[in-house]
């Protein structure tokens, strides 16, 4: 690039970054009210549109003048919806699980006569003398925001505030330099695919710069389908800007002139930021033709994916866009030499994408400082399941899972004990209490058997059967697979029936020999990475947990008390009260009746194991049992009418 | 020409082609089902045709393996044998067993890879997997029969091949996939009429032309 165009570039932004500072201050001005909620799908789905039409009608009705304004997702799924009131005078305040009720208080309370109240803060977003600060929390500060800094704290909807918080800098900064040197940063960087494999980022660039074919495409892979996981989402919906920053940067470094964000039809908020913030860069000249005044074009486009999970696969993505169904193809060809209508095509985890801005403005050098060696930068994980502090947490890799579990996330609810972890969605692997101390990272989580994915982590307490998790994880496999390769189509179809089998008590010598048998020729016989990963939760949990598979095929019995058909409810005579119906109305098959002496009993050939009697019976006198193998309930005959 | 050793044989083959032909034009079988010779972009989704190559930790399928000069290949390992094994037997295991009212009794693919496996045609470690799908009888000319079908996707190849855009695709997914002809009944009176292509190439007697003695009853 010569140093005229440089010069014009530049200028170009900074006219454009000056017009959005200019509207940012005039939305922060001092003397302006402020009201930012979450809007993001997990606000909205805790209610946060209800939050919003209550503020608004309260604002009108004491006559404030406050500017309402939506965001996206802070990650903190637990508090919402969440609501951040920026007053002058006093600090950004956070408050959470914000009711139209407590809207309506806020507004009276606060904006009118100045009383922050207290019970409902969560903390303070900036330092000051008057609130605790949010950082006090360790789901705060032990987090470290590469890729979701922004998130919850712009309108995802207004491309000027992500410019006015420094975005599309890198991408003004990138188009000064040679292509060559944005892959050396990225390279330099050591980022790795945030997708789940861990490829090197910098190196799948190089493959496709160096392809001499024209006509290249870059692909952002939103097809997010890991049942619990919703990174992804959430950062396409709170902050869709630093992802097509990242697309235009890297259409630059490889020398693409045509993007697509692969997104799921199921994601409509997330589709319809995304192409709103396409639009709105096409507007500004930041994308389009001729971006900043260079020579260089890139067009964004959106694709709906129908839903399929294999499509997240990336032979199968490809598949997908050209209209074909959605099967994997095998590698070699990599997508990189033979991608999309058979043009070279980067294919990169929208999280991958999401960290290229902030590694352009400050160096590869710079992520390299965060995480661990071998797996630099952040990773984000959505923690659901038996946890406190549920929700988005982006972490610098390295922190050990007791951490991420205990310490941000507040430990396992209800007193229960921490059981396992599953890490990596249903590619993953079960890791049990004894791998709390593994550092997170891509390859001490492969090593212990489960693998990095894309973030999916499901923590479970006491209350969950082994096998029921391996079932559950098979079962949505086995759906998904694409049918096309034998033995991911058949195979995990057997270690579905099978781990069923035994969950209904019909588990039989060497069925354990012939999961783990199958398991390993599935991994190696199978075409693709669904196939290749699927036996995962199966041999995890059978390395980790034999002694309950072995419990449920010899003794029948489930140590969890979770499958149903090993277990059983009676009542306990000594503490049951007589005269109490408690449990009667509560029963959905009448299988509950008044013994002699009238108190209850339970009919163990019509009860069907609800469990609406256990939480029916008073806890004064809490006689309902669960016992696993039924047999141990004790056998109590019906008395005859009359 | 490129020079490779198969099995410590000498074989000589054509520069790109690729190592399962290389190997079945000189007499070295490797078992097979979702492979045509001269197809462009093996599938390479039936899983058989597994062979160990020197350098590589993994057994790879030899569809999708270029031949390279002074390449090493063992087509008979342990290992090898283990995965067609077990590849054939999950087949094996949704395939309806039923050589003697089958059309396709003894030109089967199965059966030959039976054969050359040592495999017999009965279950032993898996239990038969019963698929819950009627046969397809709405198609003017042909029947077709889900629990013989392999999947293997020929029928699907040559019917793109003969008709551009093919009559049959892949439907459903996971373990309930077959073949469909999604109800183009009459595109199929026109399309299909005297091509029968898909019915010939079937390898284990799936597809068939209607009224051919050996349709099963529903």
């Amino acid at each position: 690039m010569n140093h005229k165009s440089k010069k014009e570039l530049l200028e170009a932004f900074a006219s454009i970054k000056t017009e959005a500072e200019k509207r940012f201050k005039k939305i922060k001005g001092d003397s302006n009210q402020n009201i930012f909620i979450g809007m993001a799908t997990c606000g909205l789905a805790s209610g946060a549109i209800e939050v919003k039409r209550a503020f608004e009608e309260a604002l009108t009705e004491q006559k404030i003048n406050a500017r309402i304004i939506s965001v996206g997702c802070l990650g903190h799924c637990y508090a919402e919806p969440l609501v951040i009131i920026d007053k002058p005078g006093f600090p950004p305040i956070l408050y959470h699980n914000v009711t139209p009720g407590k809207a309506n208080l806020l507004v009276k309370a606060f904006l009118r006569d100045d009383d922050p109240v207290f019970e409902h803060v969560l903390g303070a977003m900036e330092e000051n003398e008057l609130v605790p600060t949010v950082m006090e929390f360790p789901r705060f500060n032990q987090e470290k925001r590469v890729v979701m800094a922004k998130c919850g704290l712009i309108d995802p909807e207004d491309i000027y505030q992500y410019i006015a918080q420094g975005g599309y800098s890198g991408l003004a900064k990138a188009l000064t330099v040679d292509p060559e040197q944005i892959i050396f940063e990225v390279l330099e960087s050591g980022l790795r695919g945030r997708g789940g494999a861990g490829f090197l980022t910098g190196k799948k660039w190089q493959f496709v710069e160096d392809a001499e074919e024209k006509g290249k495409v870059v692909i952002c892979n939103a097809d997010e389908g890991d049942p619990g996981a919703y990174m992804d989402r959430a950062i396409l919906e709170s902050n869709p800007h630093q992802v097509i920053e990242g697309i235009a940067i890297c259409a630059y470094a490889v020398g693409a002139k045509r993007a697509i964000v692969y997104v799921r039809a199921e994601y409509p908020l997330a589709v319809k930021i995304v192409q709103k913030a396409i639009e709105q860069a096409k507007e500004l000249g930041l994308l389009g033709k001729g971006i900043l005044e260079t020579q260089f074009d890139l067009d964004v486009t959106v694709f709906q994916g129908s839903g399929a999970f294999v499509c997240g696969e990336e032979t199968a993505l490809i598949q997908s866009i050209q209209g074909q169904r959605g099967m994997p193809q095998p590698r070699p060809p990599y997508p990189a030499q033979t991608g999309l209508w058979g043009k070279p095509t980067v294919i990169n985890n929208v999280k991958t994408l999401a960290s290229i801005p902030p590694i352009v403005e400050k160096g590869g050098k710079w992520l390299k400082e965060i995480g661990t060696k071998k797996s630099p930068g952040t990773a984000i994980f959505s923690v659901v399941g038996n946890i406190v502090h549920a929700g988005l947490v982006e972490i610098p890799m390295g922190v050990t899972l007791r951490s991420l579990v205990f310490d941000i996330c507040g430990g396992i609810p209800n007193q229960k004990k921490f059981k396992a972890v599953q890490i990596g969605g249903p590619s993953g692997g079960c890791l049990p209490e004894q791998f709390l101390d593994t550092p997170i990272d891509f390859d001490s989580l492969t090593e212990a058997g489960a693998m990095m994915g894309s973030g999916g982590m499901v923590v479970m307490d006491e209350n969950a059967c082994m096998i029921d998790v391996a079932r559950y994880f098979l079962d949505f496999t086995q759906h998904e697979s694409c049918g096309k390769c034998t033995f991911c189509r058949i195979g995990t179809k057997h270690l579905l029936d099978t781990l069923d089998r035994i969950t209904k008590g019909e588990g039989r010598d060497g069925d354990i020999e012939l999961l783990e048998d199958l398991s390993i020729d599935i991994k190696e016989g199978s075409l693709c990475g669904l196939g290749k990963t699927a036996p995962n939760p199966v041999l995890t949990t059978i390395e980790y947990f034999r002694d309950e598979y072995e419990a449920h095929i010899q003794e029948k019995r489930c140590p969890a008390m979770m499958c149903r058909a090993l277990t059983a409810y009676y009542i306990d005579l000594d503490k049951c009260a007589r005269g109490c119906d408690a449990c009667v109305g509560s029963c959905p098959t009448e299988s509950i009746f008044t013994t002699r002496d009238r108190k209850k009993a339970i009919d163990q050939t019509l009860c069907v194991k609800c469990g609406e009697c256990m939480t029916a019976c008073p806890s004064e006198y809490d006689a309902v049992r669960k016992v696993s193998p039924p047999e141990l309930a004790p056998k109590i005959e019906r008395p005859e009418e009359g | 020409m490129v020079t490779l050793i198969v099995d410590n044989q000498e074989i000589e083959t054509q520069e790109g082609s690729n190592l399962l032909q290389a190997c079945l034009d000189n007499g070295i079988y490797i078992p097979n089902l979702c492979y045509l010779s001269g197809i462009e972009d093996p599938p390479g989704s039936c899983r058989l045709c597994f062979v160990e190559i020197e350098g590589y930790d993994q057994p790879r399928t030899s569809c999708r393996v270029r031949v390279q000069q002074g390449m090493v290949v063992k087509t008979n390992t342990e290992h090898v044998r283990r995965l067609q094994k077990t590849a054939f037997e999950l087949l094996l295991s949704t395939h309806h067993v039923d050589c003697r009212n089958c059309p396709a009794n003894k030109k089967c693919e199965l059966q030959r890879i039976a054969k050359f496996l040592h495999f017999g045609l009965k279950l032993k470690r898996l239990e038969p997997l019963e698929r819950d799908i009627e046969v397809e009888h709405e198609h003017p000319f042909l029947e077709y029969i889900p629990t013989r079908c392999v999947l293997c996707g020929k029928c699907v190849f040559v019917c793109r091949k003969r008709n551009g855009q093919p009559m049959l695709s892949f439907a459903k997914r996971g373990f309930d996939t077959v073949i469909s002809f999604f109800g183009e009944k009459d595109k199929a009176l026109d399309v299909c009429k005297e091509c029968y292509a898909c019915a010939e190439i079937c390898p284990v007697g799936a597809l068939l032309v209607k009224d051919s003695p050996n349709i099963p009853n529903p």
